[in-house]
């Protein structure tokens, strides 16, 4: 009789989880942004090739092993990690830090040029078709008396879950408290005074990427799980999503990120139960103009005064 | 020379690590199974690659540092090589426009279709270049309005059976009017956050195109667009028409498919070449001088008493109707339209041609598009390095010469010291 609230609470799980990613990709937006205000145009592509990466090792581990699923998963994250760092560091090093002086559209193609160059690299590398990706975690719990709606939680959305808020406590602590945070809130309110006050600023930009890339591959090994499938130009559509929810929460802000994230997914996934599927992107792209139209800061920006 | 040799050392390694899993360790399917591939002759190469430059880097710098200052003033002397009288200038233009309109009677049918497709992209950059170059608006979304423009022919004929001719004002006025009424929220907003905002609006076009299945024919598009015709005249082996005469009929010629393609090149040649003219003139007017000097400097602007919106809105408009020219003219010339042909890509393959020519510089726009529709067809083998090629340059141009092939020149007289 009443479908209408486990409907409701299975949209919002799944819109959570699919928030969950774009948070955890927005994070590596905001945060260079913040430091050096420029949209990093290839992070979309730096999620695609965690999620590569991700699948290599598991090919390279084999499904058949007999290790624990756990460790599996934990070598998966960890060689995406890796080399996504290493992506982030060289990214920066090769397209942004040269133009870091110039004007701001120099930077954004140059940041364009890296997105392109990415996506065609991989596709070349691992070829442009779907890869189907084996699922490690089958299976779900189900909510709900027999018969009626029921509630379907897989373990691998679950997992998305888990780990981003796992995540996101570990970062705002690391931002608050160490010492590399404290450094990288100093560049984010003025970089030339940090550098004054003798802060390796180059090492605190390099570490932006870095950590940004990171989080990005935990999100693509963890979607290309869910999903099943992977081809190299899932970044670009995600990198764009993943921006609109780092402008929705107020671009620059870590917090705003976070929130950005999971609001634009529960709309989009709302959307695409709601409305139409075919029109949840429509939806995602709208709310971004709409957002940069009526409130530019985003919800927990600050605003910016333009001085002469 | 010990701190050189680490640098490159962890550059190899660095290499090693970025290169293996995407290249190293290719995955195959093996029925159900995915399977890795080792390619390690492919690593190897990148890291000694990576390692020798990285080892010789502070020597090739001293070489270049030392012989930049006289590549320098080499480039100065070349300049004033190419400095012409007006009467020279007008006269090496005329000659060149006689050139492009005589050559395709002589070459090849390959050769003209390129050139036309080369056309079509001059035109296409000359119009950013107005959003881009004279007004710094870095609009990504440029795309949507040649889509706007190209949909409109394709609708019109569709849905109301109009000829080319007819409809390719519509298709500019169409277009015009989606960049004035998007441009109006939009372009407060600043450098990238406008970017941003005119991606989304390319992206909502292009979706919106593909969703609206019963207008557009959904994600297949509209075909069979007929070609344009000659004042009037058909160009086919047989009028669609009973009765009707067609192109070779009335001049009594054989009929032949080449005709068809050197009359597209030449009507491609002469909506470039009007576009050239009409952003020519526009630089030199009031207006132009409002966009360049709104790129400069908003707030001196405002302070002077110029509308930053109206200057704005008024170059973002323009733009857009150039485009809308562009993709009406592209519908008429590939017989159909999908929205597979104006994607994003297709945005910044134009943005490209802008960035690359030198923004501003119209000469730079032209021999850039020229170059970005050519050398992809020179080099065939390599096409599946192209957009691979593509995006690299977009990145060594913006790191070594953010202005540009031919950066923009302004007329000014110097001061002998």
């Amino acid at each position: 009789m009443n479908e209408l609230l486990p409907q409701l609470i299975q949209q919002l799980f799944n819109g959570l989880s699919l928030g969950a990613i774009y948070a955890l990709i927005a994070i590596g937006y905001t945060m260079v942004y913040g430091i050096i205000g420029m949209i990093n145009f290839a992070h979309g592509e730096i999620y695609m090739i965690g999620a590569y990466v991700g699948l290599v090792t598991l090919a390279a581990i084999g499904t058949q092993t007999g290790l624990p699923v756990a460790a599996v998963m934990g070598l998966m994250l960890l060689s995406a990690v890796l080399v996504t760092a290493v992506y982030g560091y060289v990214v920066e090093q090769v397209a942004y830090k040269p133009v870091r002086q110039s004007p701001r559209l120099v930077a954004l193609i140059s940041a364009i040029g890296m997105s392109i160059f990415l996506q065609n690299w991989v596709a070349l590398g691992q070829g442009a078709r779907d890869m189907a990706v084996p699922s490690l975690l089958p299976g779900a719990l189900r909510f709900g008396e027999e018969g009626a709606f029921e509630i379907f939680v897989p373990y691998t959305r679950l997992l998305i879950i888990v780990v981003t808020v796992v995540l996101m406590v570990a970062l705002t602590l690391y931002i608050r408290h160490s010492r590399m945070g404290r450094a990288q809130r100093a560049c984010a309110q003025d970089m030339h005074m940090a550098s004054l006050l003798g802060i390796d600023t180059n090492r605190v930009i390099s570490f932006t990427f870095i950590l940004g890339a990171v989080l990005a591959a935990v999100g693509g090994v963890l979607i290309a799980l869910t999903v099943g499938k992977l081809n190299p130009y899932i970044g670009f559509l995600a990198g764009i999503k993943a921006f609109t929810a780092a402008v929705l929460g107020g671009i620059g802000s870590i917090p705003g990120a976070m929130l950005g994230g999971v609001l634009l997914g529960v709309v989009e996934t709302f959307a695409a139960a709601y409305i139409s599927s075919e029109y949840k992107d429509i939806v995602a792209f709208g709310l971004l103009v709409l957002i940069l139209l009526v409130r530019p800061t985003g919800l927990l920006g600050k605003p910016e005064v333009e001085k002469v | 020379m010990r701190d050189t040799l680490r640098n490159a050392m962890l550059a190899a390694v660095m290499t090693a690590v970025v290169v293996t899993p995407i290249f190293g360790l290719r995955l195959e399917r093996a029925g159900i199974e995915t399977v890795l591939e080792p390619h390690w002759s492919r690593v190897l190469w990148a890291c000694a690659l990576v390692f020798a430059v990285q080892l010789l880097r502070p020597w090739i710098a001293r070489l270049f540092g030392r012989s930049g200052g006289s590549a320098r003033e080499r480039q100065a002397s070349g300049w004033r090589l190419l400095e012409l009288s007006p009467v020279q200038r007008q006269g090496l233009i005329v000659l060149l426009i006689a050139l492009a309109m005589v050559w395709p009677f002589m070459a090849g049918r390959n050769a003209v279709d390129i050139a036309t497709l080369a056309a079509i992209y001059i035109m296409l950059g000359l119009g950013l270049n107005i959003v881009v170059g004279f007004a710094g608006l870095l609009d990504l979304g440029f795309v949507g309005f040649y889509a706007v423009g190209a949909y409109t022919y394709a609708m019109l004929f569709h849905w109301a059976g109009w000829g080319f001719w007819q409809a390719l004002p519509v298709a500019g006025a169409a277009a015009a009017l989606f960049g004035f009424v998007l441009g109006f929220p939009v372009l407060r907003l600043r450098g990238d956050y406008l970017a941003i905002v005119t991606l989304g609006f390319g992206e909502i076009i292009r979706l919106l195109l593909i969703n609206l299945t019963d207008w557009t024919g959904g994600p297949d598009g509209i075909s069979s667009i007929p070609k344009p015709t000659v004042f009037g005249l058909e160009m086919a082996r047989d009028a669609s028409v009973e009765g009707a005469t067609t192109f070779h009929q009335w001049l009594g010629l054989e009929f032949e498919t080449v005709h068809m393609v050197i009359f597209l090149y030449l009507m491609a040649l002469s909506l470039a070449l009007i576009t050239l003219w009409i952003s020519n003139r526009l630089i030199r007017m009031p207006i132009g001088r409002a966009w360049e000097a709104l790129r400069e400097d908003e707030i001196a602007c405002r302070s002077l008493g110029l509308n930053p919106m109206r200057i704005k809105l008024s170059a973002f408009t323009l733009g857009a109707m150039f485009a809308g020219f562009g993709g009406a003219f592209f519908a008429a010339r590939q017989g159909i339209v999908s929205p597979e042909s104006f994607t994003f890509i297709e945005s910044a393959l134009i943005l490209a041609i802008v960035v690359l020519g030198g923004m501003g510089s119209q000469l730079g726009v032209i021999i850039a598009a020229v170059l970005i529709t050519v050398l992809p067809e020179l080099a065939r083998e390599f096409a599946e390095y192209r957009m691979l090629m593509f995006g690299l340059v977009m990145i060594l141009m913006m790191v070594w010469r953010p202005q540009g092939l031919l950066p923009m020149k302004r007329h000014h007289v110097e001061v002998p010291a």
